[in-house]
């Protein structure tokens, strides 16, 4: 037991903290008004228990509350659960409910909805290693939940907040197959600060306050209207003239800079640090001679990240240098950084035996990209052009449309590809599974696509995984990356300059306090006039 | 009975390009690498192997190409286009929500084309070299070589960015209630600057077709014994003259009916309408096979129909094709 899991004991002292992160130097937060939201897409359910990605989260998380909040300092908070409590062998979690909580439809939300919940997620989450551990969840009584682990699983507080440990009503959703509940995207039956109003599928949705919500006082809005705008050009006018207050996720650079420019707008890079977006190159290590690490590592030194990011996203985003976001308490910029050496890396080449024909080429490969956005094209271009330095020459390989790209790649039929990779929230939960050797699996997007397969790794990871000190985790997790890094299996460039953009003249305490930044409940936020 | 025999040889016809439209376009979608199974975990940002597996053996896409393809012919011909993998709901639901709005873009855009486009070309017809008749040309060839999505573009900035009079995108906002007749007003608000920017091509390409079939006219046998009988230059152009002029308006019209479709596509999106257009389009990057066959096979449905009616208003204009026998 550290710092970080005492955290969790004493709802009262937690609710305090909460008081306290709440910015305070603004106008006392207004009862009333309606926050619009735009977004580029709009999901086909908001049930973030089968479903994780943003645009499930982001309503999703209005809609149901999770058992845990975070402040944007990594603190867990209390939300649903009043308190909570991890056991001093590591091997089970006492959660201890509101006892006031009620769902959408005046149900008393119960240890019963959690450990359905539990259930409901392990079975049928993306994310299998959140719950992974979990053997069972025991109810001693309607408000105290029991949650059994085979083994220590320091990733479950993460795993019990925002959008990834949502409470959803065993009344409601307990049968059939959860998959085709039609209640996934209508008549949502909730937990959370918000319920649903309407929802027209591809176009908005409209959410109102809950007045039963558990928290007194909370939400501030009455509705939020989160509406899909395609087009960037026209988010870019709904934001400048007004007709929208917020939207969340902006990474066009072109974007940023026009949006920078408007009095009425604040962009912030926060709340996105749970999330942990990177963007990287990476190599199919199968592939000769790709399977050569001094090859990897010659491409590493050959690309200049600095100017990249400069050209790439006009300065707006943050390098990238390992596999854990920068903005996670696990990262450590204790690594090799590439720094760009076009003479290390043809010497590195020559070493690998990969020496310039009489064009100056030494190798003939390929490099596929994600479609869609002009980014991930120019981004490939540069790369080719600064490979072509090294005597690498790059063949382009565009994809008709995300899921062919991602079936491509999913099915290790590639030599190197860009990629976007998210880190959500935990290490066990989004970067083990582009390391572990065992996380191999052919045909499912995102696992360990590389086929990265290093012993020692895996057991730092393997370590780090079960340990429940903040601070020996840490230490694990800076080795593990200083591994990773000189390894080499995925050059690490930037973090996704993700924005969130408000009206701050409308917008009071925007949703940006929160490692989950727009993923997590907005009961916080107001409207000033 | 002429006129049943047509309807009944049309029906004929278009039954089996129905049938062709399914097949073809079924295989083509089954071509495309990545399914439904990619699309919800790539949207995920991550998977399980069993995930993917069941996602689909739900929806039978674990099933060899001919058996699914069967089955989705039998199901279509028992009148069941299926649900869809993304939204869940059945898809002549999602179709029929989505079919009011594009209807009422591209038959308002359609008819303000004809109509506007044969006032300027009749105006025009009457000075072929004056002031009005050289700003239609100009017009034509803008209007006929600007992208639809640039004209949007720059009508949004100038009425929405600047001016500030006109509504960005939707339908209606979200917040009218439907069915009132606030929301009938908010919905003809919002469906000014998509209807001109997608007339806009085809009002340029009409009135220069309206012009030139009008100056054509003007100077044959008819008209000038019209005006020999002493008819004002109204009762000639109005009554004798446009009724002929009007006929390849017509015509081409009806045949960029299917066009004008495409059109919409570009435009929805730029609007954010929620018409079939970005449906269809949406629907084939998330590999939502039900919801594409369903849009397919509705649009091949209301082209057919509407080519039917494009018959039937020619006989309506022009006796002489009332009476020969071309079916």
């Amino acid at each position: 037991m550290n710092k970080y899991f005492k955290m969790a004991a004493g709802g009262a002292a937690m609710l305090a903290a909460t008081a306290l992160a709440v910015p305070t130097a603004q106008a006392e937060p207004k009862q009333g008004g309606t926050l619009t939201m735009i977004y580029r897409i709009i999901a086909g359910h908001f049930n973030p228990a089968i479903a994780s990605g943003t645009p499930t989260g982001i309503p999703g998380t209005q809609l149901f509350a999770a058992l845990i909040r975070y402040d944007d300092q990594w603190r867990p908070q209390p939300y649903l659960a009043e308190s909570w409590k991890i056991a001093d062998d590591g091997l089970s979690v006492q959660v201890n409910l509101r006892k006031n909580a009620v769902f959408h439809d005046g149900h008393p939300i119960t240890s019963e909805d959690v450990a359905f919940s539990i259930e409901t997620i392990k079975a049928n989450h993306p994310f299998k290693t959140m719950y992974g551990p979990v053997t069972k969840v025991t109810t001693p009584d309607k408000h105290t939940a029991i949650i059994h682990l085979s083994a220590p699983h320091p990733a479950i507080e993460l795993a019990m907040s925002s959008q990834l440990g949502v409470v959803i009503p065993k009344h409601i959703y307990g049968e059939g197959n959860i998959r085709k509940n039609p209640r996934n995207s209508q008549d949502i039956v909730g937990s959370g600060p918000f319920k649903l109003k309407e929802f027209k599928p591809g176009e908005y949705i409209i959410m109102e306050r809950f007045d039963d919500f558990f928290l007194e006082g909370r939400p501030y809005l009455d509705q939020i209207v989160f509406k899909k705008m395609a087009e960037s050009t026209s988010r870019i006018i709904a934001l400048e003239t007004g007709k929208a207050d917020l939207t969340a996720f902006a990474s066009d650079p072109q974007e940023l800079t026009r949006l920078k420019k408007s009095k009425h707008l604040t962009l912030t890079p926060d709340g996105y640090s749970a999330i942990g977006p990177l963007n990287w190159l990476a190599f199919n290590t199968t592939r000769k001679p790709f399977d050569d690490k001094r090859v990897r590592q010659a491409i590493g030194y050959a690309m200049n990240k600095k100017l990249m990011i400069k050209i790439l996203y006009s300065g707006f985003a943050k390098r990238a240098t390992g596999p854990i976001h920068p903005g996670s308490v696990f990262y450590s910029g204790d690594v090799n950084d590439y720094a760009y050496d076009v003479a290390k890396a043809k010497a590195l080449l020559d070493a690998a035996g990969l020496k310039p024909d009489a064009d100056g080429i030494r190798l003939k490969t390929t490099l596929n990209f994600i479609p869609g956005g002009a980014v991930w094209k120019r981004w490939s271009e540069i790369t080719k052009a600064q490979l072509k330095k090294i005597g690498i020459d790059v063949t382009l390989k565009a994809s008709s449309d995300f899921r062919s790209w991602i079936k491509t790649v999913a099915g290790h039929d590639f030599d190197m590809t860009l990629d976007s990779v998210f880190n959500w929230g935990d290490p066990v939960i989004g970067v083990h599974r582009t390391y572990q050797s065992t996380n191999i699996r052919k045909g499912v997007p995102w696992h360990n696509t590389q086929q990265f397969r290093n012993a020692d790794v895996d057991a730092v990871m393997m370590k780090a995984g079960l340990e429940n000190d903040l601070a020996k985790r840490k230490a694990l997790y800076a080795k593990m990356q200083k591994m990773v890094v000189e390894e080499a299996p995925i050059i690490y460039i930037n973090a996704s300059p993700y924005h969130t953009i408000y009206n701050h003249d409308r917008v009071g305490n925007p949703p940006v306090d929160s490692i989950w930044g727009t993923s997590s409940p907005m009961d916080n936020v107001y409207i000033k006039q | 009975m002429q006129f049943l025999t047509v309807v009944i040889r049309r029906s004929l016809y278009a039954f089996l390009l129905l049938l062709a439209v399914i097949v073809f376009n079924y295989t083509l979608l089954f071509l495309v690498p990545g399914d439904i199974a990619e699309t919800i975990a790539g949207e995920s940002g991550g998977a399980s192997a069993e995930l993917m597996a069941e996602i689909r053996r739900s929806y039978g896409l674990d099933q060899p190409f001919y058996v699914q393809l069967f089955g989705y012919v039998g199901r279509v011909l028992q009148g069941d286009l299926g649900s869809s993998y993304y939204f869940n709901v059945p898809v002549l639901d999602l179709i029929l929500g989505r079919l009011g709005p594009t209807l009422l873009l591209v038959v308002t855009s359609l008819l303000l084309a004809i109509f506007t486009g044969t006032l300027f070309g009749v105006i025009a017809s009457q000075r072929p070299n004056g002031i009005f008749s050289h700003f239609i040309t100009i017009l034509a060839l803008i209007g006929f070589s600007a992208p639809v999505f640039w004209t949007a573009f720059l009508l949004i900035i100038l009425f929405v960015s600047m001016l500030q009079i006109l509504p960005l995108s939707g339908l209606a906002e979200p917040l009218t209630e439907s069915g009132t007749w606030q929301w009938y007003l908010d919905v003809a608000y919002h469906l000014i600057l998509p209807v001109v920017s997608l007339s806009s091509i085809y009002l340029a390409q009409y009135s220069r077709l309206a012009r030139a079939s009008m100056m054509d006219i003007l100077g044959s046998d008819y008209i000038r014994t019209a005006r020999a009988k002493g008819l004002g230059q109204r009762v000639i152009i109005y009554k004798h003259a446009l009724r002929n002029a009007v006929i390849p308006v017509i015509t081409i019209a009806g045949l960029q009916f299917s066009h004008i479709f495409s059109g919409a596509v570009v435009i929805e999106t730029v609007f954010s309408w929620p018409g079939l257009g970005t449906l269809a389009f949406e629907s084939i990057l998330r590999g939502d096979t039900p919801t594409i066959m369903g849009i397919l096979f509705f649009s091949a449905f209301v082209v057919i129909i509407f080519n039917l009616l494009t018959d039937l208003a020619y006989r309506i204009v022009d006796p002489r094709i009332r009476l020969s026998n071309t079916a």
